[in-house]
């Protein structure tokens, strides 16, 4: 990783980006990053998920959307996308990158390195 | 151990009711299908097309066998149920074959009703009722010329007689009756369809009574009471359907016209539901499709174990599917004494309309030539709208009213694949189409999501209504009885808005619970609406939920299409000082503003701002004076004004004083949709106060209020509301009229719309006529006001919901 002097990641490569009650409920906050932003979910039951902030449809930021479920709905034209997987809510295509992220003690730790599987990363 | 579900009847309603079963709970059931027909299910309506060589077999196939397989179904095809066990729950056809159930649908349709004449079973004596039917017909008209005699001149007789005809038949219509399609038109619409169905080839025998049908095995022609004998080799009788209900009547559930079911769409036997044709719900029983899909909806609803869904009923419209023939008509369209009918008659082409009025509501409608609008007055004629305020312009159409889309360009059929339909989405007809066909899409929600059209701005909804018409045969335009919120409910704006207020429910999850919403936390619909409803009816207590208002809303600014901002701040009556632009110019320099764009709305606009920049923004403004516009909400808008009699030599009254008292006062409030004003100081109206949701022209003897205007998508100029003599006044009737319309219109309504649902006789009982409401109305008003005269943009500034405006961490 071309950045890992600067960034706090641990020995597994885990950021440690805040925790869960800095993101309202069923709301979402961004982390900013060199490549992007990336998208920091939390819904009512205090799942978190994160996600490339770039809507599949026409680049919207997830992150104003509105969260509810699993899913949230783009601020610019209203698709669904699957938190879980990225995926838009059928019959709409194409996906948004996931990352992966863990929550310990209340902390929320992100990788910087997106799943595989997305085309658009 | 899935419970099991066996279906009777895989027709249209019946194996809809699976379909909308499986989206709602797949796993539920094993499932059973017995059909009576050799086929899987097939598009019954388009079986006229069939007839008439325009489609295929194949091409009217809604789900072939593959999906019975797919989803685990046992489709048992071209097997009769004779028998059904209700003690022992077991149904049986007629080869022996069995299946248990622990639920049962009936759907059984209906059967062609079949003149007790005699030669009535002589070969060559068809129905028009199924493929079997299609097939009959077709292998008969081998020799070109051939003559088919089809008794009735109903939706069916007609339809089949047109496919005979264009399958090079020699046709003739027996009618009994003096018009066509009598239940469905009046006579001058009678009398041009049958005009035109003669231009293409048609005879018609009308007020004829046929005695026998002639022949020895075979039919060789009919026989009249009036002793005429007309030759034929094909009968087709087309004069009614019958629902079938021998099944049920049989095994014991309790009959009359068809099999009676409840609400739920539950026979007597809890245990056995019905939906389509063969039933009879509320003394209606029903031969089109737009009822039984919703029947359909509800039985799959309560198979789910959800059990919230109610069907109450449709209202149904018809068309009929002959190429080049436009056709439409809804409700009771004969009238009597107490009704009064609009007409507009056009012979030259071909055109006529004809609209029943009862006390200003549409009771029926009748057209013929031209029927884009038959969706609008179906939609009149439901909603029970009192069309007083638009009356003199109703017979020309919605059109009419003012459309910046298409016009009056509805000519669907004869347009180019190429030819743009949804503005918004760029979508083209042919992409429509095919989307239509492939996935099946039966209703406008379906094509709206899955290609968009008519999901933005909707002023392409009649198009795509005529498209899917178009394509799918019938009229599917929306035909429950009441429409809900949304996906995640059944129940709709004004159940939803009374329940808020009679059960004192203050927060959004205690609404969702009241009224059992189907999914965990709303959807990007409801929760926006349910804020606002609460936020209207309890103003000082409510706590408003931030995470159910959108982007805008919620950042009090605009999200643009690269993800930065716009901030529009206040211009008290579109007017400014120095001291203002310098403030403005200051802010535009100091944040390298990408564009100063003058807007619309009489103020202006900083663009391309990102969201971190916002907060500081707001404070230097703030100490300028200058405070949100509210350009991004659901809320009072701007006051457009003009410079009156200050100014102007035709000033009648200050008007540019009176719109800043005006946006003074109502700054802030929160509308179901945006508002917006404006005040002109005399008629010439340069402030365009006439296309505003509140519009003020000042005359020589005080001030004319108008209301309902629009000059979006749809424009609309604005109705007069009345007229009165002072200043005060004018804020009087502002606050009780933005009052009744932020009590009870639904979401997302503007006034336009709002009007034109309720009537503008109704607004005017309550606002001009009833003193004592107007004055309960003003004072709600102002007691709101006072919590949401708060400019959000300096609570930000000073550093309220940091959260929304910071990453929440920044990698470098
Ligand atoms: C900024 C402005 C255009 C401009 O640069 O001049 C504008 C910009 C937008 N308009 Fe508008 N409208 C603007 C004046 C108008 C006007 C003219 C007026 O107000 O006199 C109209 C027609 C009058 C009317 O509303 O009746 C107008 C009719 C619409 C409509 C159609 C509304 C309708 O009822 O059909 C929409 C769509 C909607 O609200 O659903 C819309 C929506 C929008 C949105 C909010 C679209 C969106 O959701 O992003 C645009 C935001 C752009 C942005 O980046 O900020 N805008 N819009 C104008 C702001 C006025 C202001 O000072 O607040
Ligand atoms: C030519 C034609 C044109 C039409 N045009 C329109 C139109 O433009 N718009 C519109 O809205 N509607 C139209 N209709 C009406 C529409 O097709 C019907 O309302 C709809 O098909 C009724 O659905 P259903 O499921 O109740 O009955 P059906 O679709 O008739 O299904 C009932 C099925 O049950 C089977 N069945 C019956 N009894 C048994 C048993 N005991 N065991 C096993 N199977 C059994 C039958 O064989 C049949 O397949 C048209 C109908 C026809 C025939
Ligand atoms: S500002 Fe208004 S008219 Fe212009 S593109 Fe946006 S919504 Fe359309
Ligand atoms: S960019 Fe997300 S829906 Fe269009």
């Amino acid at each position: 990783m071309n950045h890992a002097e600067k960034i706090m990641t641990d020995a597994s490569g885990w950021l440690e980006v805040g925790r869960i009650e800095d993101i309202p409920p069923l709301g979402a906050r961004v982390v900013r990053t060199p490549d992007g932003d990336i998208a920091v979910f939390r819904n009512a039951e205090d799942e978190i998920f994160a996600l490339r902030d770039k809507c599949p449809h026409k680049g919207g930021p997830l992150s104003q959307g509105i969260v509810h479920g699993r899913r949230v709905a783009c601020p610019l034209h209203d698709w669904k996308i699957h938190l879980d997987s990225g995926e838009a809510v059928a019959p709409d295509e194409g996906c948004a990158a996931r990352y992966p992220v863990r929550v310990e003690d209340g902390f929320i730790r992100l990788s910087l390195t997106p799943d595989e599987g997305c085309a658009d990363r | 151990m899935k419970e099991k579900l066996v279906l009777i009847g895989n027709g249209m309603a019946g194996v809809r009711a699976l379909e909308e079963l499986l989206k709602l709970a797949p796993e539920q059931y094993d499932i059973s299908v017995f059909g009576g027909e050799p086929y899987g299910n097939y598009n019954r309506i388009m079986l006229s097309p069939v007839l008439a060589g325009e489609k295929t077999v194949e091409q009217i196939m809604l789900n072939d066998e593959q999906w019975y397989a797919d989803n685990g179904i046992r489709l048992f095809k071209g097997k009769w149920v004779e028998c059904v066990d209700r003690a022992r729950r077991v149904v049986q056809a007629s080869d022996g074959t069995t299946a248990e159930y622990d639920r049962l649908i009936i759907a059984t349709g209906s059967n062609p009703f079949i003149v007790p004449l005699p030669g009535k079973d002589l070969e060559g004596v068809i129905t028009f009722r199924d493929i079997a039917d299609v097939d009959a017909m077709l292998s008969a008209c081998t020799a070109p010329g051939g003559k088919a005699i089809v008794i009735g001149g109903g939706l069916l007789g007609l339809e089949a007689a047109n496919g005979l005809n264009k399958q090079g038949m020699d046709v003739t219509v027996v009618h009994l009756m003096d018009t066509l399609m009598e239940r469905q038109l009046d006579k001058p619409a009678g009398a041009l369809l049958k005009a035109s169905l003669e231009e293409k080839g048609l005879k018609f025998l009308m007020q004829a009574q046929t005695e026998a049908i002639l022949g020895t095995d075979k039919v060789s022609g009919v026989r009249f009471k009036d002793g005429l004998e007309v030759p034929a080799e094909l009968v087709v009788m087309a004069v009614g359907i019958r629902p079938n209900f021998k099944l049920a009547e049989q095994i014991g559930l309790h009959c009359e016209r068809g099999v009676v079911v409840t609400d739920t769409m539950q026979t007597y036997d809890p245990r056995i539901y019905a939906v389509g044709e063969c039933v009879q719900h509320r003394g209606q029983t029903y031969g089109l499709v737009a009822p039984l899909f919703e029947q359909a909806k509800v039985c799959a609803n309560h198979l789910a174990h959800i059990g919230i869904a109610r069907y109450e009923g449709s209202v149904t419209s018809t068309k009929l599917k002959v190429t080049g023939i436009d056709l439409f008509s809804a409700g009771d369209f004969t009238g009597d004494d107490s009704t009064q009918a609009l007409v507009l008659q056009d012979p030259g082409r071909g055109l006529y309309k004809k609209v029943v009025l009862k006390d200003n509501r549409i009771q029926g409608a009748v057209m013929y030539g031209d029927t884009i609008d038959g969706t609008w007055y179906f939609e009149l004629m439901r909603d029970g709208t009192d069309v007083s305020g638009f009356r003199d312009s109703l017979l020309f159409g919605q059109a009419h009213l003012g459309d910046s889309g298409h016009g009056d360009d509805n000519r669907v059929a004869a347009m180019a694949d190429t030819a743009e339909i949804c503005g918004c989405n760029g979508v083209c007809k042919g992409q429509i189409v095919d989307t239509i066909i492939r996935e099946k899409l039966f209703t406008l929600e379906d094509v709206r999501v899955h290609t968009k059209a008519s999901s933005s701005c909707g002023s392409c909804t009649g198009l795509v209504e005529a498209l899917l018409a178009h394509t799918v045969g019938g009229d599917y335009s929306l035909s429950p009885a009441k429409k809900p919120l949304c996906g995640c409910t059944e129940h709709n704006h004004d159940e939803i808005r009374a329940g808020i207020r009679d059960n004192v429910l203050t927060t959004i999850p205690a609404v969702r619970q009241f009224f059992e919403w189907k999914t965990p936390d709303g959807c990007s619909k409801c929760r926006p609406a349910l804020n606002y409803y609460l936020l209207c009816q309890w103003p000082g207590d409510y706590q408003d939920d931030n995470q159910s208002r959108f982007i805008n809303e919620r950042a009090h600014a605009n999200i643009q299409k690269d993800a930065s901002y716009s901030v529009i701040p206040r211009m008290w009556g579109g007017s400014t000082t120095p001291q203002e632009l310098r403030a403005i110019a200051d802010v535009a320099e100091k944040y390298a503003v990408r564009m100063v764009h003058v807007t619309g709305g009489q103020r202006l606009a900083l663009y391309g701002l990102s969201k971190e920049q916002l907060p500081k923004i707001w404070g230097d403004l703030n100490q300028a004076g200058l405070v949100s516009g509210h350009a991004y909400g659901k809320a009072l808008r701007t006051v457009k004004t003009c410079v009156g009699r200050e100014w102007c030599r035709f000033g009648t009254q200050d008007s540019t004083a009176l719109g800043i008292e005006l946006e003074k006062m109502t700054w802030g409030s929160w509308t179901p949709h945006k508002f917006k004003m404006a005040a002109s100081g005399c008629p010439r109206n340069c402030a365009e106060a006439t296309i505003k949701d509140f519009g003020v022209v000042c005359v020589d003897s005080g001030y004319e209020l108008h209301v309902g205007g629009n000059g979006g998508v749809k424009v609309r100029a604005t109705d007069l509301l009345c007229h009165v003599e002072t200043s005060e006044q004018v804020l009087e009737y502002c606050a009780a009229f933005m009052q009744l319309y932020r009590e009870e219109a639904h979401y997302l309504e503007r006034t336009a719309p709002w009007i034109e649902r309720v009537g503008l006789s109704y607004i005017k009982d309550k606002v001009v006529n009833d003193e004592a409401g107007r004055n309960a109305l003003v004072q709600r008003f102002h007691y709101a006001q006072q919590f949401a005269q708060d400019d959000p943009w300096a609570a930000r500034a000073q550093g309220a919901e940091a959260h929304e405006f910071t990453p929440i961490k920044q990698v470098s």
